[in-house]
């Protein structure tokens, strides 16, 4: 009983496949499939490629997996190596790594420690922020809703290439030509907020935190008002003329629309320029004082970050030393890294955020 | 029966300020800070403060003088679009005198001896010299950078969009957001760990090589995870009736990829490539830790130091003689400019790319 079922099969493969070229398999089908001729080929004849086992296809397919799996390959390679490297020196150590202010690796004992400089790190990324993140903001919303479109769009152009700029640039205009404003900044601000401890120094002012952190604010700034940008921009318009309709006022409008809105993408936007700014090295290299003390103050000399330690003390560094800042080093790409995983982790979330945060 | 008798007409309207009124609140503000600050001198004088302090006056003015006519919201409106107003100004100051310090003193060595002539037995106590060597470093360390990274990127960005399923992507895709943060300082340790001391000396009878190689090596790094996302995007923005129409006419996934998804693309992945050479070639970090610098003319990237344009910038703007800074800020302006033109470029081949 199954026989008439299985030819009629055979009978739709057969006509279904005449616009191929093989007329011989073809009337051998339609005969009944005479039991000597071989039974047509799938697709066929010929039309469908055949799934071989290795072929271009699984080698292409092999290639790019490969590169895929680089990405990971490469990160963990960094953490390995910057490890190989760092354990002998800190074996060396004699002070505690985390807590020791000082950096000696070249005496004999050798003492060295990232507590100042993680200090310092911290201190001038977060005061750079603090200084950024409020003019990022305004300068989003002012080229979102405010500016007419065309000046937007210019204006949005500049600050693409502005973000663009090597921070060596940054940091030679800051070291040459803001350090004369901002000693007269700190003289003012010594004089009237003196009290306040962070203002406590009395001079003479020169390469300070000040400085440091107002030159990364500046280099910060493009890129977080980016970032800001284009979260404002996708803003639904039906939010925001909706409270329009209800009679907000236009600042009303941006707190109660876009702002509530594009709180996650504001959120990630600040935490990734966290991360550009704990990492800068050259605009920091030129414009800090390279000290090594955690104080309060901002407006003395001096200052130090991880990077810009790596890169004064690089020249001159002998194996104990090289391997003292390749540690130091270890311990900005964890910082750096923590701070990606939770912004990018925010910005998943929100699944639109994605493509613009790139 | 008549309603104008029993609602008045003007209480119907909202009262406003007139439209001069926050011109005249500048304008008074202006010469209450000029007259106490600048002439005066109190808070130590000068034209910075006079300018904050009628900034401030003014918010403080509009803000009382609406609130008392318009009421609190509309108040509140005013000063919250005027502060934002002066956010902006007050970002746009420091970079616009950026870029024309930049250009002024960029301008003074750029000559023609500053661009065939490089630092060779030039003296901190010679004013001569130029950044040949450096151009072609950073020239030839950007080219091999993008030799490395295309096909890793594109690859991986391959992987992602078409070949990619299941956990393991979104993992891939996660660690390539995440290393967009990496900071170039770290990728210049990695790359002195890995390369320059395992690596280099089985080529390099067991001393450690610094070469333009290594640098261009970590500048791949850096630029690894900026060419994959933007490939990413663009890919993803090819319909899909392209492919399924291929895969429709019996042609394999592999061909379907490189004969018609990728040329679809193309223009977007190439502004993606330019972007992230423009970041690269201005990198300075990666370049003074493992290409090791040199005053001499190196064409080999393979063996011996190399010098790039931001790396040149920082060694003569840490020189001490007066000689150092405007080779510093001439060097700084062709890099700029480098940069900018990349940056231009791009941008205006994404415009004409058929996938926006």
């Amino acid at each position: 009983m199954s026989e008439p079922s299985f030819s009629g099969f055979a009978d739709i493969a057969s006509t279904s496949s005449t616009g191929s070229g093989d007329d011989e398999a073809t009337k051998a089908a339609a005969t009944g499939g005479a039991p000597n001729t071989p039974p047509p080929p799938l697709g066929g004849g010929g039309a469908l490629p055949r799934k071989r086992r290795w072929s271009l296809e699984t080698g292409f397919r092999g290639l790019t997996t490969g590169a895929g799996m680089t990405v990971l390959v490469i990160i963990v390679a960094i953490g390995a190596f910057l490890i190989d490297k760092a354990v002998p020196a800190l074996q060396a150590n004699h002070a505690n790594f985390l807590t020791y202010k000082n950096w000696f690796p070249s005496d004999n004992p050798p003492m060295f420690g990232i507590a100042a400089l993680a200090f310092g790190t911290v201190l001038t990324s977060v005061l750079a922020l603090i200084m950024a993140v409020p003019v990022a903001l305004s300068i989003a919303l002012c080229l979102t809703h405010y500016a007419p479109r065309r000046v937007a769009s210019v204006l949005g152009f500049a600050i693409d290439l502005l973000a663009a700029v090597p921070s060596i640039v940054y940091g030679l205009w800051g070291r040459d030509y803001l350090v004369t404003p901002i000693s007269g900044l700190s003289a003012w601000l010594h004089a009237y907020f003196g009290w306040i401890p962070i203002f406590g120094s009395d001079g003479p002012y020169g390469k300070s935190i000040l400085l440091g952190s107002i030159v990364l604010a500046i280099m910060v700034l493009p890129i977080v008002t980016a970032l800001v940008r284009e979260v404002f921009a996708q803003t639904p318009t039906m939010n925001e003329e909706a409270a329009l309709a209800l009679g907000a006022t236009k600042w009303e409008m941006i707190r109660t629309a876009v702002l509530p809105y594009g709180r996650p993408g504001i959120i990630a936007a600040v935490i990734l320029g966290l991360g550009r700014a704990l990492g800068e090295t050259i605009a920091l290299a030129l414009t800090l004082g390279s000290t090594f003390t955690i104080s309060a103050d901002i407006l003395g000399n001096g200052g130090n970050t991880i990077a810009a330690n790596i890169a004064h003390n690089f020249g001159e560094a002998d194996e104990i030393g090289r391997g003292a800042l390749i540690a130091s080093g270890l311990v900005l790409f964890a910082i750096t890294l923590v701070v990606n995983v939770v912004a990018r982790a925010i910005i998943y979330r929100r699944r639109e955020f994605r493509a613009s945060a790139a | 029966m008549t309603t104008d008798t029993l609602i008045p007409a003007a209480s119907l309207k909202a009262r406003r300020l007139p439209r001069w009124a926050p011109w005249a609140i500048g304008v008074v503000s202006a010469v209450i800070a000029y007259l106490v600050i600048y002439v005066g001198g109190q808070l130590r004088g000068g034209i910075t403060m006079t300018v904050i302090t009628a900034a401030v006056l003014f918010l403080i003015i509009l803000g009382a003088t609406a609130f008392s006519v318009e009421g609190s919201r509309a108040a509140r409106n005013r000063v919250f679009t005027a502060a934002i107003y002066m956010a902006c100004a007050l970002a746009a100051l420091p970079l616009i005198y950026l870029v024309k310090t930049l250009i002024d003193n960029g301008l003074d060595r750029f000559d023609a001896e500053f661009f065939t002539h490089s630092m060779r037995d030039i003296t901190p106590f010679d004013g001569g010299g130029g950044a040949y060597h450096a151009i072609i470093g950073t020239l030839e360390q950007a080219a091999i950078a993008t030799i490395i990274t295309v096909p890793l990127g594109v690859g991986c960005a391959i992987y992602i969009v078409e070949y990619g399923k299941g956990r393991l992507v979104r993992i891939v895709q996660f660690f390539v957001d995440v290393m967009t943060g990496i900071p170039s300082i770290v990728a210049g340790l990695f790359i002195l760990a890995f390369w320059v001391i395992i690596v280099s000396p089985v080529f390099n009878d067991g001393r450690p090589g610094y070469s333009g190689f290594a640098a261009a090596l970590a500048l791949s790094v850096l630029m690894l995870p900026t060419v994959t996302r933007s490939s990413e995007e663009m890919l993803r923005l090819v319909p899909g009736e392209l492919r399924e129409g291929a895969y429709a006419l019996g042609i394999p996934k592999w061909k379907t990829i490189v004969k018609i998804v990728l040329p679809t693309a193309a223009a977007g992945i190439v502004t993606g490539i330019m972007l992230a050479v423009a970041r690269a070639a201005g990198e300075t970090a990666p370049v003074i830790l493992v290409a090791g610098g040199t005053d001499s003319i190196n064409f080999n990237p393979f063996h011996g130091n190399q010098e790039s344009m931001a790396a040149f910038v920082y060694d003569q703007a840490r020189l001490a003689t007066k000689f150092g800074a405007p080779r510093a800020w001439t060097a700084a302006l062709t890099l700029v400019l480098l940069v900018l033109i990349l940056t231009i470029a791009a941008k205006l081949l994404a415009r004409r790319s058929k996938l926006r």
